[in-house]
C-alpha cells in the first residue's frame, strides 16, 4: 500500500515528467502497434487467399451418380477435408462463364468435365498437404484428372513464410526499439528520485521496497501509455478503413495482449533501470 | 561493536584511500575521526554503513562482515546505524516529521507506533515545534538537527557522522555538537569525522583517531600518557579552521 502511495505521490510531484513517460511509451507502442495493424491486415489478406486452396477431381462423362455420392462421402472423411462439393457439366460452364465475364462467349460450344471441388481445413493447406490429397483423389477410378495450382500454392506459402518470418523480425525489433525507448524513459524517473533513493538506501530501506514503487510506476505508465497507443492506432485504423482501402482491426484478445504487453514492458523496464541504478549506490 | 583489522581500500590502482588501518569501537564511545581532506576519514564511514567493500583486510560492525555481508544484511544493519552527512540529505518537498517518519516507513515500522516515535525523536534535538516545517523554512542548524533526529528515529546503536557541522556557523556547530553529546551520554556511540579541531580539543575525553594518507597516525586509545593525548596539530591553538597545511606529512612506508 505504501509502494503505491509513494509511485502516486511521485507521479504528482513530477506530473511533466510522469505525462512525458506515458506519451513516449504510447508513441512508442503505436508505432508498434501500427506495424502489427499492417502484419494483421497481410495475415488476413493471405487467409483469404488460402480460403481459395483446393483440390479439383475431375470426374469421367457417365460416372453413376451413386459412384460420385459414395466417393463424396469417403473424400469427406479425409481429416484434411473440411467440404466437398460436386460440381456438374452445366455448373462447371456456368462457372467458367461468370469468371471469364465479357469472353463468356467463348465457351458458348464447350462442354466442361463434371468435377469434385475439395476444401481443405484451415492450417492444412500446405503443399504437401494439398498433394497427399491430390494423390488419394486421383488413384478412385472415375477421377481423369486432378487439378491443385501446384505452382501457386508453393508460391503463396513461400510468401506466407517469409511474411511470418518479417514480422516476426520487425515485430521483435519494434519491441526492443520501444523497450529501450521505456526503460530510457523509466530510468529518467530513476535519476529525478536518486537522492530519494540514496536516502532510502541509507536508512535501511530494502530493495524490494525501493524497486516496488518504480514497478508499479512502470506497470500503471505501460497500461495507460497501452490504451493510448491502441486509441491512436484505432484512429489511424479508421481513417484508412473510411478512405483508402478496407482493414480488419485487432480482435479483442490481441487488444488484451497488447494492454498486457505494454505492462510487461513498462515492468521490465522500471526493473532494468531501478535494478541498474540500485547496483551502482 | 566495530571492529577494522588491517584493512585497505584502493579505488584505482593510483588511487588508495586507506593502508593498514587497524582499530575497534565499543559500544558507548565516543570517537573523532580528524584528519586533512582525502585522508581517509569519509572512506571509513562508508565501510562502516558499507556502501564500500575493504580491498584488503575485515571490517565487522555489529556482528556484520563487510566483505561477505549480502545486501540484505546491509539494509538491516542499516537500520541500527544512524548516519548524519554534512548535506544533511533531507527531502525538501517533505516536512521535518515526515523526513523523520520517512526512516520509519521505509523500514517497514508499525504504522501506529510511527507518530510517536518522530515526535520522541525531534523533541530529543530539539525541533518538535518546527515538526511541520519545510527544509527550506528551517536553519541550517535545525535542517542538521532532523538528519540526526531521522538518524536516531530507529534508535541505533552507533550514529557515524561525516562533517556534521561542516556547513554550520558557530553558534549552531556548538548546538549539534552538543546534541551528539547528550546522544552518546544517553547510550548512543558517536563516531564523528570531522575537520574542526577546536571541537576536538573540547571534548577531551572523547577518543580521537587522527588519518594521514589513508593510514592512522594517531589513536588516543593507544597513547596514555595525557601528555601525548593531543597530535602537535591538536594541541595548537585553535586558529579558526581546520589548517590543512599543518597537518603532519604521511609516515614512510614500511
Amino acid at each position: 500500500m505504501l509502494s503505491v502511495r509513494e509511485a502516486w505521490n511521485a507521479s504528482r510531484r513530477a506530473p511533466l515528467l510522469s505525462a512525458l513517460g506515458v506519451i513516449t511509451i504510447a508513441f512508442s507502442l503505436f508505432a508498434f502497434g501500427l506495424f502489427a495493424l499492417v502484419a494483421v491486415n497481410i495475415r488476413h489478406a493471405l487467409r483469404g487467399i488460402e480460403e481459395r486452396v483446393e483440390v479439383r477431381a475431375f470426374v469421367s462423362e457417365g460416372t453413376p451418380a451413386e459412384a460420385i455420392a459414395a466417393a463424396m462421402a469417403d473424400i469427406a472423411a479425409f481429416p484434411e477435408v473440411a467440404r466437398v462439393d460436386y460440381v456438374s457439366q452445366e455448373g462447371a460452364l456456368e462457372r467458367a462463364r461468370k469468371d471469364m465475364g465479357e469472353f463468356s462467349d467463348v465457351f458458348e460450344e464447350a462442354t466442361l468435365p463434371a468435377s469434385l471441388d475439395i476444401h481443405l481445413r484451415a492450417g492444412l493447406r500446405d503443399p504437401g498437404t494439398v498433394r497427399a490429397v491430390a494423390e488419394r483423389v486421383k488413384s478412385y477410378q472415375f477421377v481423369d484428372d486432378v487439378r491443385y495450382g501446384e505452382e501457386w500454392v508453393e508460391k503463396l506459402y513461400q510468401l506466407r513464410t517469409v511474411a511470418a518470418g518479417t514480422g516476426l523480425g520487425l515485430g521483435l525489433a519494434f519491441a526492443a526499439v520501444s523497450m529501450i525507448i521505456i526503460g530510457a524513459t523509466i530510468r529518467v524517473s530513476v535519476l529525478a528520485r536518486a537522492r530519494e533513493i540514496s536516502i532510502m538506501r541509507l536508512v535501511g530501506a530494502s530493495d524490494a521496497f525501493i524497486r516496488a514503487p518504480f514497478l508499479i510506476d512502470g506497470f500503471a505508465k505501460g497500461v495507460l501509455g497501452g490504451l493510448l497507443a491502441l486509441l491512436l492506432t484505432w484512429l489511424a485504423y479508421r481513417t484508412i478503413d473510411l478512405r483508402f482501402l478496407k482493414l480488419v482491426f485487432f480482435d479483442p484478445r490481441l487488444v488484451a495482449l497488447g494492454i498486457l504487453c505494454g505492462a510487461l514492458i513498462g515492468v521490465a523496464g522500471s526493473a532494468t533501470s531501478v535494478w541498474s541504478h540500485l547496483r551502482r549506490i | 561493536m566495530i571492529r577494522l583489522q588491517d584493512v585497505a581500500k584502493e579505488y584505482t590502482k593510483t588511487r588508495v584511500a586507506l593502508s593498514h588501518v587497524t582499530f575497534q569501537v565499543k559500544r558507548g564511545e565516543f570517537l573523532f575521526l580528524i584528519g586533512p581532506s582525502g585522508s581517509g576519514k569519509t572512506t571509513i564511514l562508508k565501510l562502516l554503513y558499507m556502501e564500500e567493500k575493504p580491498s584488503h583486510g575485515d571490517v565487522w560492525v555489529n556482528g556484520v562482515h563487510a566483505t561477505t555481508a549480502r545486501r540484505k544484511e546491509i539494509s538491516q544493519l542499516r537500520r541500527k546505524l544512524g548516519i548524519v552527512f554534512q548535506d544533511f540529505r533531507l527531502l525538501e518537498d517533505r516536512t521535518a516529521e515526515q523526513n523523520v517518519a520517512f526512516a520509519l516507513e521505509v523500514t517497514g515500522a508499525s504504522k501506529a507506533t510511527i507518530p510517536q516515535r518522530v515526535s520522541r525523536a525531534l523533541t530529543q534535538v530539539g525541533l518538535a515545534s518546527k515538526a511541520t516545517h519545510l527544509p527550506r523554512q528551517l536553519s541550517g542548524g535545525e535542517q542538521q538537527r532532523v538528519a540526526i533526529a531521522r538518524a536516531l528515529v530507529n534508535d541505533p546503536y552507533f550514529l557515524l557522522t561525516d562533517e556534521p557541522t561542516g556547513n554550520l556557523d558557530e553558534r549552531a556547530t556548538r548546538g549539534v555538537f552538543q546534541l551528539l553529546r547528550d546522544i552518546n551520554a544517553a547510550g548512543t556511540s558517536v563516531i564523528m569525522a570531522t575537520h574542526d579541531l577546536e571541537i576536538v580539543r573540547k571534548a577531551d575525553d572523547a577518543r580521537t583517531i587522527e588519518l594521514n594518507h589513508g593510514r592512522v597516525v594517531f589513536d588516543s586509545a593507544e597513547t596514555p600518557p595525557p601528555e601525548t593525548r593531543y597530535t602537535p596539530l591538536i594541541g595548537q591553538p585553535a586558529i579558526g579552521g581546520p589548517n590543512e597545511g599543518n597537518w603532519p606529512a604521511p609516515p614512510k612506508e614500511r
